[in-house]
């Protein structure tokens, strides 16, 4: 695409390089200290997944083995060298019987003998690390496998994918409507988490039926969707996606489910648990960079979720916190070998649209974030905040949400909904909408290419003015670190302060014979993996 | 008097209507025909099927233009609404100081599993909606916003820990109507409380919500999407007043 604004590209550097220094401390912390979600991911990743049968209650064997790791006051040393231990005594059972086994008589494998004798262990624990990756390598290429044999709506130049979303509560409605939304023309599709899932402490088991707003996320779900996707693309010759979440109390065992369970995109954001849903910011940095390790090796695209603090903050004053935000997650993302354009960095339209020329400003910001990340398949959210129960006048919104999306050459454009404003769509809503869309972008096309922008006009203005506004709040927020920045609610308004929030206790400092082979080969291995990778594939 | 009266197409009487809705089915004539059949069980007459469009394998979307036989006495409807002369917030202030003579203090949350904001923020936040400040901003308001997903016991141990003269529910996302639940849930918990400064004046409000609801559930007034803080505010001093025997 062509350039429209002038924006100072000494500027942007510079931005670029504070946004560096505010994250830097945080590989401190990284360094330092490991999570209950971590040693839980681990576990998982290492085959563990199913449940135990708890006073009627499916109580996940991975939260089993590491509360028992907890009560045996070891939690610094990590959950990786007692399950070696354990696999060593048991060498022919499955991951999940091991785990029983653990359960069992845990005071048999949690004791400090093992962290001495570890040494011994360390080549099985490498050997057995070294088959999980592989694994994962192997489920990925299955990925591009299928990706080749179909046509990929990544690689149809001329549009933004079509991001939709299902959340009926039940799984199996959940495949019919996401089918159904599949064979009207979508392209992504997102399962919605039930409401309040970031804040449980594990993961719940099984194929799930019941969910408030949205269907849980559980490694069965996932494997469910994932195959009904499969049938659905090879029946439609096109490869379709599916999101979820890896955020909240959960984050880096969600990204080792969807690893395992060949998911392609996750919603996932550095900051996003800290300031929206109040989760302690200890926890939620040390997760991120794990989940993002996972991530990459996997191959899984990140959405991050920016739009969220032009819903909770006027869009209009405040798209400089999104932009900002942007550059930091990109610079966390990068500490864990994730290229640019993997990174489907967040943002929305949501401007009030009682504004006097609304898209003058709406078309700067988007165009801006286009041009400042122009690798990066950036993912663009529709109006919600200023929907109205209207739903002709919703439609019509969304539209020009469409307009402005594929002007700007968004990435991913997550398609809004008349009904936006009342339920969760039903399937003739999700129709409606990517017909809209279709008949947007079939018409738009690549207008951009034939026209110019006035060079210092109200829509160059505008975008010079964000970028100006991130500059300052970047240096305000390097001089006062990251944490503090936080706690001063420089982002997003929203005050968090280091060992406030949910799921601190789930922090810990990790002792110099801590052991987590996943962390340590990922950190080391990643640059050589990606080199090796075949797939050039690439969504603007 | 009657005023008799009908849906409204472009001629007064004509009774049109227009429906959508989607069936599990192929697109086909017998599809067509089926959703004709389904217009007609709707007490209508004429139905046209507009538009029928395949939705992929199993299912279509249909638009039906009609006339609906139904008439109406308007002068016999009656609803049950909130009585509102919204006032503007320096009104709403000036009010308090001079009739109540202490601030009053306003506990907001969105309650149960619902982690949307939207419309608590809408009432509360500094910046307000549609151009009338929120609640926050009114100096003769002490406004705690508790946030998402607060769970109904603890709403209410807040309350009176804050001596909460108004509690204002929000509930935004919903699902096989869990907002109800949640809402009869919190009434129980709100009759079984001994309220030590007095029982505060209870709200409601949410896109599924409507002041028929509330008041049905229990609640003194329910608030539905569009809703300004001023009204808010005007409605919680007005109710203050009525309590307390205060005359304007």
């Amino acid at each position: 695409m062509k350039k429209q604004l002038n924006l100072s590209k000494s500027k942007i550097q510079d931005c670029r390089k504070m946004a560096k220094k505010i994250s830097a401390p945080v590989f401190n912390l990284i360094a330092e200290k490991s999570s209950w979600s971590i040693e839980r991911a681990t576990l998982r990743l290492y085959g563990v997944d199913d449940a135990l049968k708890q006073s009627g209650l499916d109580y996940p064997l991975c939260n089993a083995v590491v509360d028992e790791l907890r009560k045996s006051k070891m939690e610094m040393y990590g959950v990786t060298p007692f399950w070696m231990y354990a696999r060593s005594k048991h060498t022919s059972l499955s991951a999940n019987d091991l785990a029983r086994v653990i359960c069992e008589k845990p005071s048999d494998y949690f004791h400090y003998q093992v962290i001495e004798n570890y040494p011994k262990l360390a080549k099985l624990a490498e050997k057995e690390t070294r088959e999980a990756i592989n694994h994962l390598l192997k489920v990925r290429d299955d990925r591009y496998k299928l990706k080749r044999k179909l046509q990929d709506p990544a690689q149809v130049k001329n549009r933004p994918m079509l991001y939709l979303i299902v959340a009926t509560g039940n799984i199996y409605d959940d495949v019919e409507q996401a089918k159904s939304a599949a064979r009207s023309g979508g392209d992504v599709i997102a399962v919605i988490r039930s409401t309040a899932q970031s804040l449980l402490d594990y993961v719940p088991h099984g194929a799930t039926t019941e969910g408030f707003g949205g269907t849980y996320a559980t490694q069965k779900n996932f494997q469910i969707m994932r195959q009904a996707l499969d049938e659905v693309s090879l029946e439609l010759g096109r490869y379709i996606r599916l999101v979820n979440y890896s955020s909240g109390l959960c984050m880096s065992e969600i990204a080792a489910m969807a690893a395992q369970e060949r998911l392609d995109f996750l919603l996932n954001d550095a900051m996003y648990g800290i300031l929206f849903r109040d989760i302690n910011m200890q926890r939620t940095l040390v997760d991120q960079h794990f989940s993002r390790l996972v991530i990459t090796l996997s191959d899984i695209y990140i959405n991050t979720g920016e739009d969220n603090y032009l819903t909770t903050a006027d869009a209009y004053e405040n798209g400089h916190q999104v932009l900002a935000s942007q550059f930091i997650n990109e610079c966390f993302a990068e500490n864990a070998h994730m290229n640019k354009d993997r990174m489907g960095l967040g943002h929305a339209f949501e401007m009030n649209p009682k504004i006097p020329n609304v898209f003058h400003w709406e078309l700067a910001r988007a165009l801006m974030t286009r041009e400042i990340f122009p690798e990066h398949p950036l993912k663009y959210m529709p109006s919600t905040k200023y929907k109205s129960t209207d739903i002709f006048y919703s439609h019509l919104m969304d539209a020009v949400f469409n307009l402005i999306g594929r002007m700007t050459g968004q990435g991913i454009q997550l398609l809004g909904m008349a009904t936006e404003a009342i339920h969760t769509p039903y399937m003739m809503d999700r129709y409606m909408s990517v017909v809209n869309a279709t008949y947007m972008f079939n018409g738009i096309g690549d207008i951009m290419e034939e026209m110019q922008l006035k060079k210092n006009g109200k829509i160059d203005k505008y975008a010079q003015k964000v970028l100006d506004d991130t500059h300052k709040l970047l240096k305000s927020m390097e001089k006062n670190g990251l944490y503090k920045s936080i706690e001063k609610g420089e982002l997003a308004h929203v005050k968090r302060t280091i060992d406030g929030g949910k799921g601190y206790e789930g922090v810990f400092l990790k002792d110099k014979k801590y052991v987590n082979l996943f962390a340590s080969i990922l950190t080391k291995e990643l640059p050589q993996i990606k080199k090796k990778l075949k797939s050039k594939e690439k969504v603007r | 008097m009657t005023k008799m009266i009908k849906t409204y197409g472009d001629r007064h009487g004509d009774g049109k209507v227009q429906v959508s809705f989607t069936l599990p089915v192929d697109k086909s004539e017998e599809a067509k025909e089926a959703a004709r059949q389904m217009a007609l069980s709707m007490n209508l007459e004429d139905p046209m099927v507009v538009s029928m469009e395949s939705m992929g394998k199993g299912y279509s979307m249909f638009v039906v233009y009609a006339r609906l036989k139904t008439e109406i006495d308007f002068d016999t409807i009656k609803a049950i609404k909130v009585e509102v002369n919204a006032l503007s917030m320096y009104d709403c202030d000036a009010l308090i100081k001079n009739k109540i003579k202490k601030k009053l203090t306003i506990v907001g949350a969105c309650t149960g599993y619902d982690a949307h904001t939207v419309g608590i923020d809408a009432i509360l936040n500094m910046k307000g909606y549609n151009g009338e400040y929120g609640l926050e901003r009114y100096g003769q308001l002490n406004v705690h916003n508790l946030g998402a997903q607060v769970l109904n016991k603890d709403l209410i141990e807040r309350s009176i820990k804050l001596k909460a003269d108004a509690i204002l529910i929000s509930k935004v996302v919903t699902q096989q109507d869990i907002h109800i639940r949640d809402l009869t849930d919190f009434i129980r918990l709100f009759e079984e409380t001994k309220w030590p400064h007095g029982r505060p004046i209870l709200l409601v409000g949410g896109p599924r919500v409507n002041h028929a609801l509330a008041v049905e559930l229990g609640y003194d007034a329910g608030f539905g999407p569009g809703t300004t803080p001023n009204v808010v505010a005007t409605y919680i001093i007005k109710k203050y007043f009525d309590n307390h025997g205060i005359k304007e």
